[in-house]
């Protein structure tokens, strides 16, 4: 029972940490690749440059709200809260609505804490997860490779508006999830669909702190 | 032989024969259990029946290390699955995901009874809807995302209310399948044995069986497994380790002390026959100790056999006094051997010292430590015999005209010192003050005030089970809730009665969790009120119907739900036996303790965060919620109470065999000073040899406390003859006194030396305690003597 809640909660971790560190990317923060983006396509090389943008950030705040598309239900559940994070490896959602408690990703403990009671997941003990949150972490600091170890990537668009598409290489992985799709607007992100092997999906919107 | 003398060698031959009889048939022991204390609270014998037979003392604690992480876990699974299906296991747990799969199953199929929200109210039309909104809530929260496919079949979310229940405590993490320590070093394996941990046989046998799964495992994977190693901790483990070297220690002691024994013999008596004959009354002594001991405590510890040692050192003392100091008036008409004249003159003196050595050894035998009266009866009956034997049998065998080598030269050079020592009591009283000084100085880290202290397990391998224990998320706990009943009905439902008060003591960061058995298996009549408020089909699905009115589910989801509860409804309740087969009967097991007549049910605390629980809040939430019944037993403090108990028993019967020996010494001398005199050298020998352990950086404990009043007791024997009025023609007996007493001296300091060498702490204790403390005794005893006094002719 608790893998499978680990596997769910660090997968949305992993987005979430895909999503933060871009939400309060202004327009005047240099965007130059920590990493030189491999000059094998033009979409590469574009890849690369969001890739260094997202590296760029140390701390983030934004809202959020959340859908759950679920089969069994006639209508979707929606949450909404708060994101946190800082470089490199600390990320905390806190949902406020339907009801409050926080997931809190540290190194590779995560925290659930919910009416004055928590529960500590050690990522470690789940070896076809930890990957996922590495490579993610990886890629903000602008580690492409450590990404792709993971998921297959494609990227469309152009550093002004784009997609990320990440699908598991892992069979056992693709158990849990089919896909992950970002999408963001130069260093943003916008949001961060979660799919899931049986057609039920979590759609991310994402608002930096202080934006309209 | 005169007709008195044959009495006396035919009743001690019919003794002889008659211990030999039931020495031979006696059992013998060597377990731990001699040295766990007969407790006085009832709390306390809680703390030691968990020790000797509760579920805890059935684990045993596995880690496989070396190799690579594969390669152990690997083993580690092999291990594990071949202990599985052996019968003297009956829970085997590595982290495997198949068998957390097989609970799940279980606690799943068995939710309605199982988990505590279920009630009338939850099954009405208001609770539906209250906890179906709940689970959508958490569906909508990562935390509910896992209940997305149990929504059909349990939309109220009883079953992550179950695992609330039961997941207090984070286990180890695992990798590869198996539980792995933190560093990831060590695959980790927990078993339970069905031997109980008193059982030493069983446990040796289990462990065994784990040895042979594990080389099995290694063999099943050869090239994989190179370098792979086992280590296993747990009660059983320490108690099979106990119990050899137990056994090797006692045989291994007694052949080294009797061989050097048996050459100082030789070396002085330089006869064989002599030497046979002088060690009769120690094997007497021995036998009748081991059948005394065998017919009053129903099993002999090894513990006692090693000790007996030391008695061997001791009452072959007697027939060392009896051939040398028969010469101190030898050779002479009517009493050739000089035997006569030794009963006469020094028999006294050997009775008195005889007498005090009891004095000293019964004050063991009112001990809480069933080992410590076993030594107390052995030594005492031990001694008696040699010196009865010494007396009345030994005379009677030796050959006519029977001389030992003369050891008057040794004698003569130990008076001369003796005579010359002139700065004797400047000396002692140096010693006395500097004694008194650094006890002063350490007064404070004298006493080792730990329970573990006396424990034959080795610090090292006491570390490792608590790194294991740690690691394993087994930790010892330091309080606990008992609850007491005469079923195991009622101690379920005290338990479900404290567990009441306990969650709202959790809600409120009291307490950080707890466990208890009721999560497991709950009474009875839980399951009974909770399988009752489970609606009828019809009735379930009207107020189903007005409770999902305004919720999004999609039409007929809940079908599955309607179908289980009906399910549930006629299912029967859950026993203790419903569990084997799943993990849960080891955390059920580990916390019912089944006695005669008697069940207890046991709830341990979790502290929330560094903070130890207010237990005082905790006393008044259990006693308002009508759990008055329970008790609070906080383990280190029982523990601790429990040995400061025996430290103050063992200072008690110290001072009282003290006090026996100084009424003892008042009426035999019939003079204070003289008492004091006598009684001078012996305190000042314990003062010295306490203050050297403090300096040495030894923590006394019991046992060394024991060892001060043996000094007392053995030391006194030599002080006595100092004491001792020499006889008018006598002449000077001196040097033959003081040859016998340090060839004696010598035999007692092997014996208990002997024991200072012993890996078991309740030997070594008394043998460095004894065999200076014996030394230092004569020593100044021979300082302490003031020669001018005591050559002044006796009146009359």
């Amino acid at each position: 029972m608790r893998r499978g809640l680990a596997v769910l909660l660090t997968l949305q971790c992993a987005a979430a940490v895909c999503a933060t560190p871009a939400v309060c990317a202004t327009p005047n923060v240099p965007t130059t690749p920590a990493v030189p983006a491999v000059p094998a396509t033009p979409a590469a090389d574009e890849f690369g440059a969001v890739m260094g943008l997202l590296a760029a950030r140390r701390h983030a705040e934004a809202s959020f709200v959340e859908q759950q598309f679920l089969g069994m239900l006639k209508r979707p559940l929606e949450s909404w809260g708060e994101l946190v994070y800082d470089a490199p490896d600390h990320l905390e959602k806190r949902t406020l609505q339907p009801r409050p408690e926080t997931l809190l990703l540290a190194g590779d403990v995560l925290t659930l804490r919910r009416g004055g009671r928590s529960q500590v997941i050690d990522l470690r003990s789940y070896p076809q997860i930890l990957p996922v949150v590495a490579s993610i972490r990886a890629t903000l600091a602008g580690d492409r490779t450590a990404l792709e170890r993971v998921f297959r990537v494609e990227f469309r668009g152009d550093p002004q508006r784009w997609s990320l598409l990440l699908e598991p290489l892992d069979a056992a992985l693709a158990k849990t999830v089919a896909g992950i799709r970002i999408d963001g607007a130069g260093a943003g992100l916008r949001t961060v669909d979660f799919r899931q092997p049986d057609g039920d999906h979590s759609l991310m919107t994402i608002r930096p702190h202080g934006s309209p | 032989m005169s007709r008195r003398g044959a009495l006396g060698v035919t009743l001690w031959l019919g003794l002889l024969a008659l211990t030999i009889l039931i020495a031979a048939r006696a059992h013998y022991m060597a377990d731990l259990s001699a040295f766990l204390p007969n407790s006085p609270t009832a709390m306390q014998r809680l703390l030691v029946d968990q020790l000797r037979e509760g579920p805890a003392s059935r684990l045993i604690l596995m880690a496989v290390e070396g190799g690579d992480a594969a390669a152990r876990a690997a083993a580690a699974r092999a291990t594990a699955g071949r202990l599985r299906v052996d019968a003297r296991f009956t829970a085997v747990n590595d982290g495997d995901p198949a068998a957390a799969a097989n609970d799940r199953e279980f606690l799943f199929r068995h939710r309605y009874l199982l988990s505590a929200a279920v009630d009338a109210e939850r099954f009405t039309a208001a609770g539906l809807g209250r906890a179906i909104g709940a689970t959508l809530e958490d569906l909508s929260s990562p935390a509910g995302l896992l209940m997305k496919s149990l929504l059909p079949r349990d939309p109220t979310g009883e079953m992550l209310e179950i695992i609330g229940q039961l997941e207090r405590t984070p286990g180890p993490r695992t990798a590869d399948g198996v539980w792995v320590s933190p560093d990831g070093s060590r695959a980790l394996l927990l078993a339970q044995t069905r031997a109980a941990g008193s059982d030493t046989d069983g446990q040796e046998q289990a462990l065994a069986a784990v040895r042979r799964a594990f080389a099995a495992a290694v063999d099943g994977q050869p090239g994989a497994s190179a370098g792979l190693r086992l280590r296993m901790s747990g009660p059983g483990v320490f108690a099979v380790a106990a119990r050899a070297t137990i056994k090797g220690e006692a045989l291994r002691l007694s052949l080294q002390s009797s061989a050097l024994i048996v050459l100082l013999l030789l070396a002085v008596y330089r006869s064989v026959p002599a030497l046979l004959l002088g060690l009769l009354p120690v094997v007497s002594g021995a036998l009748t100790g081991i059948a005394a001991v065998a017919l009053c405590f129903g099993a002999v510890h090894g513990i006692t056999l090693g000790f007996g040692i030391t008695l061997i050192g001791e009452s072959v003392d007697y027939s060392i006094y009896l051939f040398i100091q028969s010469r101190i008036r030898g050779a002479r008409g009517a009493d050739p051997d000089g035997t006569a004249a030794w009963r006469r003159l020094l028999w006294p003196t050997i009775r008195l010292g005889v007498l005090t050595s009891v004095c000293g050894f019964a004050s063991l035998l009112p001990s809480g430590f069933p080992g410590l009266a076993q030594l107390g009866l052995y030594s005492i009956t031990g001694l008696v015999t040699a010196a009865l034997v010494t007396r009345f049998v030994l005379p009677e065998l030796l050959p006519r005209g029977f001389v030992v080598r003369d050891a008057a030269r040794l004698g003569a050079a130990a008076a001369r010192l003796a005579r010359s020592a002139t700065f004797g009591p400047l000396a002692a009283t140096l010693v006395l003050a500097g004694a008194a000084g650094v006890l002063i100085e350490h007064r404070a880290t004298l006493w080792n005030r730990d329970l573990s202290a006396l424990s034959p397990v080795p610090a090292a391998e006491q570390a490792f089970d608590g790194e294991l224990r740690a690691e394993l998320g087994t930790a010892d706990v330091s309080d606990l809730v008992v609850v007491t009943a005469a079923d195991l009905e009622g101690a379920l439902q005290g338990a479900e009665r404290a567990g009441a008060a306990l969650s709202r003591l959790l809600d409120a960061g009291v307490i950080g969790g707890f466990d208890s058995p009721a999560n497991y298996l709950p009474s009875l009549a839980a399951q009974e009120a909770r399988r009752a408020s489970l609606p009828p089909p019809a009735e379930l699905r009207a107020r189903l119907a007005l409770a999902t009115a305004s919720l999004p589910l999609r039409d007929g989801l809940l079908a599955p739900f309607l179908a289980d509860v009906e399910a549930a409804r006629h299912a029967p309740l859950l026993t203790a036996r419903d569990l084997q087969g799943t993990s849960l009967a080891a955390g059920f097991g580990a916390l019912v303790l089944q006695q005669p007549n008697r069940w207890d049910a046991l709830l341990p605390l979790h502290a929330a965060g560094a903070v130890p629980p207010d237990m005082a809040r905790v006393r008044r939430a259990l006693d308002a919620a009508a759990a008055g019944g329970a008790a609070i037993l906080n383990l280190k403090g029982e523990s601790d109470a429990l040995y400061a108990g025996y430290l103050a028993e063992a200072t008690r019967l110290s001072l009282a065999g003290f006090a026996a020996i100084v009424v003892l010494l008042l009426i035999a001398l019939r003079s204070p000073s003289r008492v004091l005199k006598v009684l001078a050298p012996l305190v000042l020998a314990v003062l010295t040899v306490a203050a050297a352990l403090a300096l040495t950086g030894r923590q006394l404990t019991i046992l060394h406390l024991i060892g001060m009043l043996l000094i007392v007791a053995v030391g006194s024997n030599y002080a006595l003859f100092f004491d001792r009025r020499t006889d008018e023609g006598e002449g000077d007996a001196l040097p033959l006194t003081l040859a016998s007493l340090l060839i004696a001296n010598a035999a007692t300091v092997i014996g208990f030396g002997v024991l200072a060498f012993s890996r078991v702490p309740v030997l070594s204790a008394l043998g460095e305690t004894v065999a200076p403390g014996a030394f230092l005794a004569l020593l100044f005893a021979a300082l302490l003597w003031r020669p001018a006094r005591r050559v002044a002719p006796v009146a009359g």
